[in-house]
């Protein structure tokens, strides 16, 4: 038989497909059923978040950060307010720390269960969705008690949150955390030691710890292969170093391990929120530096000069002082730091966002080179990828 | 880590790498240093493998724009060591024509990221690979973060039902761009009221004229 020339083939995924969990276009080349090189196309959801925030004063510019990562805002919004205050040397009272370990963890959980399900989606499971998302609606509930915002918060402020906790909140959170894990069972016995779900996933995108750090891979991405390294506890900021939990790690650095680390971080999760729920002293939530914090309601309501000075602050804004500072937080899909340029004035003159997706995705062409075209879903499922904050 | 020991490690590198580095310092308990954009390879490969370093990760790198200087880009690197905690600023200075070495062989990180300063700010990186526009539409026409670029851009695109086509035309605004910056003038803000504008040269020439 004489021998056929066989053409690879050239395959367009996204950038309107279910599976590229958001606007992904990949140009694939295909030798069969064989992935042969990767191109990501990126940028259709740029909005030039970072052009726009040199145009905005401090607060205006918080808002941007709910928009990144929209599967957990309020861990964005914490490393712009943590950058700021580092420029600007700023403490944050103890009760506005704990709360905001109290939300970053609420945010994890939200992330985790979205990704989680998604993830089982992509490689045929639908019923976790179903079952995830009905708690993700009971979190976003929880964000809108204490912002008035399901998904857009805008709750963390340079110096500590807006507001403190409504009435009863508190109780509200612990009694979910009691009836929660029941849910997460369910949900993990239906894909943990299912079949298909471990066909799919084991021994799927393997990559070992050399290669993580070498691609800049942060967060779970990089704990799959066994490096202990989270920000939490190694550079541990806000009351995390008083927090009693463990740094889930996996050792085979595949889709697999990194599906188990996440059922295992929201756990560890669940035992930070009980405990920041137990601990919270009382007090105030929102520093008393007045260059910064707004003047309370109530003082507004007697007070000229605290009208006064709440004007100021919301039409000049607070200046930050000259210099330029990198902050970052262990966000649920791993290192997100901002490095913040200020030039003494009311607004930011550089503000570059580190998004931990943009360099995962970057290694896509690496990790699914020799895989088949059906296990880009659970690749891109395992990696976590949300295009608000990969496009920025 | 304390700002003691960032200052000896600051040393360190600032000895070893007596031509390549021009400055360290350390701010706000971050350690930066500024290195020579000819050999910022050489001085990444050093932070990488150098046992007092271990800065094995490349966790950002980015340009930012400074139009009143000579060399108007910075390039910021930011390394993380993960074996050693701790982290490192490398910046290099570069202008629109200077190509800086690209990283990418010392951290295969650094592709996608160069390849967003070059689309951002226009920063070329010699011996890139695939230095391609990241983040902007096909087909976009300048450097958007450069700060002579217009916040609100030149072109803005609609679907045209005429031609059944995306079409670009220039930006047509209903009210201009409003920038207000709302600092207090008596503090820090320059501004020449509408009116004024020759009020400085009045003064001049009146002290002239003494």
């Amino acid at each position: 038989m004489a021998e056929v020339d066989i053409k690879n083939y050239c395959l367009n995924f996204g950038p309107q497909h279910p599976a590229a969990h958001g606007v992904l276009r990949m140009v694939m080349e295909l030798d069969g059923e064989i992935v042969e090189r990767v191109d990501p196309h990126i940028g259709l959801l740029h909005r030039g978040t970072e052009k726009l925030i040199e145009h905005k004063q401090y607060l205006q510019a918080m808002p941007y950060f709910d928009r990144l990562d929209y599967v957990a805002p309020m861990n964005q919004e914490h490393a712009f307010v943590m950058a700021i205050e580092k420029l600007a040397n700023v403490e944050v009272p103890e009760r506005g720390q704990y709360i905001r370990v109290l939300f970053s963890e609420i945010g994890r959980i939200l992330n985790h269960l979205l990704n989680l399900t998604t993830h089982g989606m992509d490689v045929g499971a639908l019923t976790p969705i179903l079952w995830g998302f009905e708690e993700r609606e009971i979190l976003m509930e929880f964000y809108e008690a204490v912002c008035g915002a399901r998904l857009h918060a805008a709750y963390f402020r340079p110096g500590g949150v807006h507001q403190d906790l409504p009435a009863g909140l508190a109780d509200r959170i612990m009694k979910w955390t009691e009836t929660f894990p029941n849910t997460l069972a369910d949900m993990e016995a239906l894909l943990i030691d299912n079949r298909i779900f471990k066909q799919r996933n084991v021994d799927i995108g393997v990559f070992d710890a050399d290669e993580a750090l070498a691609w800049g891979f942060t967060g779970p991405m990089l704990r799959s292969t066994g490096v202990a390294w989270d920000l939490r506890k190694s550079e541990p900021y806000e009351v995390y170093d008083k927090m009693d939990f463990k740094v889930a790690i996996g050792n085979a650095g595949d889709c697999y391990d990194r599906f188990m680390l996440r059922i295992a971080e929201i756990r560890e999760s669940l035992k930070m929120i009980r405990q920041c729920l137990n601990d919270m002293p009382e007090g105030p939530v929102m520093s008393i530096d007045t260059k910064i914090a707004p003047p309370r309601r109530g003082e507004m309501k007697r007070s000229m000069e605290a009208l006064i000075h709440h004007f100021k602050l919301y039409t000049e804004g607070f200046k930050v002082p000259e210099g330029e500072a990198y902050a970052a937080v262990e966000a649920p899909k791993g290192e997100f730091g901002v490095y913040l340029v200020s030039d003494g004035s009311n607004r930011p003159y550089r503000c570059k966002i580190r998004a931990p997706g943009f360099a995962h995705l970057q290694a896509m062409d690496y990790l699914l080179k020799g895989h088949m075209l059906a296990d880009a879903p659970a690749v891109l499922g395992a990696m976590d990828i949300v295009f608000g904050e990969v496009d920025r | 880590m304390t700002d003691k020991a960032l200052k000896s490690l600051g040393d360190h590198i600032a000895t070893s790498l007596e031509n390549e580095v021009i400055s360290t310092s350390v701010a706000f308990g971050e350690l930066t240093v500024v290195a020579r954009a000819e050999h910022v390879q050489k001085v990444l490969t050093f932070l990488r493998d150098d046992q007092e370093c271990m800065f094995k990760q490349l966790t950002d790198l980015c340009g930012a724009d400074y139009p009143e200087r000579i060399r108007r880009f910075d390039v910021v690197y930011h390394l993380l060591s993960v074996q050693l905690n701790q982290r490192i600023r490398v910046k290099v200075e570069t202008d629109a024509d200077t190509p800086v070495p690209s990283a990418i062989d010392v951290f295969p990180a650094a592709n996608w990221y160069e390849r967003e300063a070059w689309d951002m700010y226009g920063i070329f990186f010699a011996d890139h690979p695939d230095l391609r526009r990241m983040l902007t539409d096909y087909g976009f026409q300048g450097h958007p973060l450069r700060k002579d670029f217009p916040l609100t851009g030149f072109v803005e695109c609609r679907y045209s039902e005429e031609e059944k086509r995306i079409v670009y035309e220039p930006v047509k605004l209903k009210q201009e761009f409003r920038n207000f910056d709302f600092m207090s003038p008596w503090e820090s803000a320059q501004y020449v009221l509408p009116g004024d504008e020759k009020a400085d040269e009045a003064a001049e020439s009146k002290e002239g004229a003494k």
